[in-house]
């Protein structure tokens, strides 16, 4: 018993119990934002504006993909099925992503007619990443040391991320009229549903309460002091108010577009029932 | 500065011969260096065709990128078709020094990619309809363009050389990750190895074209005397093909797979594979991009380049402005 008890803190794997749900809770939804948002992500390739933005994108894809990963594996590491199950084989209604990170890239299929929108693609990325830098600051000071961990070794990426999309940002949106009202739409439908990505859910206080993470309406305000500056460097208002007009991810809400999503990403994994890979 | 004048009052028949003196001495000829046009258009060509095919060639695996069944694999061949694209942008810049003094860039290129003007390799018009068809591209396919690339390391052509030697350095890591998906499935359930058994019988004739005809008899042209005169490659594609089989025919069989060829043995008295050709008609028609994916993989492309267009000319608008 005492052996047993020493093998335990030697491997911190449980949280206080009863804040354990909240961490749980919390980690689903960082690891299904980055995941679906990755998905996404990776179906632009071979599809991109250029050859380099394809090398670039794919990059950022790659490593936002790990950081699901990690995310996964925390979860894991909690006992809460394996890293690769839980990124395959959960159902939508157990997906907390926010809804926005599961919007299809546009019209048409990654392998027919893919009509994908740039704008869109720059803008959801744009916004998410400045809001992932800030929830990422604030997790490298959570209650959950192997949290803290994962979050500070994440945020080594995210300055080459940020950088990356605030270029393309700024750059077309002011570039010519097409460019700039193409862009202010993508805002506009972006902005219609990033209240959804700043939301930590029906368990946000649970998870202020454990030391997890910071309140959301600081999360927000700090995202948005983030953003402000590029809208003043292109000369945009700012799209106040954000709103989850596609519904609530945190809860459990998804679109259609998440169901195709799980479909195609677990096509082989459900294919042959417990085979390896 | 003396030599250089001395040099631009040569003859072209006098220039020709010191180049060919240089390459076969086994100097290294850069982008700015005098070369005699057939040279010139035939590295273009070889090099053009070598870039839009590692563009076109990321698109079958790319299928299988979303839909790859672990997150160790999402990652493992996420990086592996970010590899090939970079390849194709290495290459784009190694064929748009060379186009350089025929007043044509990398859009050039494309377009006629696009334009069905410039082709690229045969093997990529093919269909990748199963996760273990990406297993085989990797290891089989990359295995294949591991030795044609090989072949060409000490190409006379100095930027071209030199890109190859990245470019199969990164090869040698796609093929271990190709056979690394292979063993999961030879190793894995019945229904596993069923579907990489359809994909080597699916892919097995598709791995002979690779390497390209025996001789110009087949297709009426072959590039393959003018470039091992200019020492661009050393082995003919027959030699090519014969590496390939010495090297992985073992393997296959090894996994317990079969080769879609009752008559492939190697002979020793001979000294090499003897084997079943292939449809070479079938060949001529792929080349003319009538293979069973040429045309869907090539409007996925236009598709992607009409649809980005408005992004492109936001650039250069930019471009221009700055």
């Amino acid at each position: 018993m005492e052996r047993r008890d020493s093998a335990m803190s030697e491997k911190p794997i449980h949280f206080h119990p009863d804040g354990q749900e909240a961490l749980v809770e919390l980690l689903f939804q960082l690891a299904d934002d980055d995941f679906l948002l990755a998905y996404r992500g990776s179906e632009w390739l071979g599809l991109a504006p250029h050859i380099e933005e394809d090398i670039a994108f794919s990059s950022i894809s790659q490593d936002t993909m790990g950081h699901a990963a990690m995310y996964y594996q925390l979860l894991e590491d909690l006992g809460c099925g394996s890293a690769d199950e839980l990124a395959h084989a959960r159902p939508a209604s157990a997906r907390r992503n926010a809804v926005l990170l599961e919007r299809v890239n546009g019209p048409g299929h990654y392998l027919r007619e893919p009509r994908y929108d740039w704008a869109f693609t720059v803008v959801r990325h744009y916004f998410y990443t400045q809001a992932k830098r800030v929830r990422l600051e604030s997790l490298t000071k959570s209650s959950y040391a192997p949290l803290a961990e994962v979050a500070a070794k994440i945020q080594v990426e995210l300055h080459y991320h940020l950088l990356h999309w605030h270029t393309w940002f700024v750059q077309l949106t002011n570039a010519h009229l097409e460019a700039r009202t193409r862009m202010t739409k993508a805002i506009q439908d972006v902005a219609a549903d990033f209240a959804g990505v700043l939301t930590l859910g029906a368990k946000g206080a649970d998870m202020v309460r454990w030391g997890l993470i910071d309140d959301e309406k600081v999360l927000t305000e700090r995202t948005i002091a983030a953003l402000a500056p590029a809208f003043a460097e292109v000369g945009l208002d700012w799209p106040m108010p954000f709103g989850m007009k596609h519904g609530n991810g945190r809860n459990g809400e998804h679109t259609p577009d998440l169901d195709e999503a799980l479909a195609t990403l677990s096509e082989v994994y459900r294919a042959v029932p417990h085979a390896i890979w | 500065m003396a030599a250089m004048m001395t040099f631009t009052r040569l003859s072209d028949e006098e220039k020709y011969e010191r180049f060919m003196q240089r390459i076969e001495a086994g100097e290294k000829i850069e982008a700015d260096d005098w070369m005699p046009d057939e040279y010139r258009v035939t590295l273009i060509k070889l090099i053009a065709m070598h870039a839009v095919s590692e563009i076109m060639g990321a698109l079958p695996e790319k299928e299988w990128v979303p839909k790859a069944p672990s997150l160790r694999r999402k990652l493992g061949i996420m990086a592996k078709v970010q590899d090939e694209m970079g390849h194709g942008q290495l290459l784009l810049r190694v064929a748009e020094d060379l186009m350089a003094p025929l007043g044509k860039t990398r859009e050039d290129i494309i377009e006629d990619l696009l334009n069905e003007r410039l082709k690229f390799h045969n093997v990529f018009h093919m269909p990748a309809p199963t996760w273990a068809d990406a297993g085989l591209i990797g290891w089989l396919v990359d295995g294949a363009a591991i030795m044609t690339q090989t072949n060409m390391l000490d190409a006379s052509y100095g930027p071209y050389a030199r890109a190859l030697k990245r470019i199969c350095a990164e090869e040698v890591f796609h093929a271990q990750h190709g056979e690394s998906i292979i063993l999961a499935l030879a190793e894995g359930t019945k229904e596993q190895k069923e579907m990489l058994q359809e994909a080597l019988n699916r892919w097995w004739e598709a791995l002979l074209m690779f390497f390209g005809p025996p001789t110009a008899d087949t297709t009426g042209t072959s590039k393959q005397d003018i470039t091992i005169k200019y020492r661009i490659r050393t082995k003919t594609n027959e030699q090519l093909r014969q590496d390939f089989f010495t090297k992985y025919v073992p393997r296959i069989w090894a996994l317990g797979l079969e080769i879609p060829d009752e008559t492939m043995h190697f002979d020793k008295e001979k000294g090499q594979w003897i084997y079943r050709q292939p449809d070479w008609e079938r060949f001529k028609e792929i080349i003319r991009n009538n293979g069973p994916k040429s045309q869907e993989r090539l409007e996925l492309r236009r598709t992607a380049y009409k649809q980005n267009a408005w992004v492109r000319a936001a650039l250069s608008a930019v471009r221009t402005a700055g």
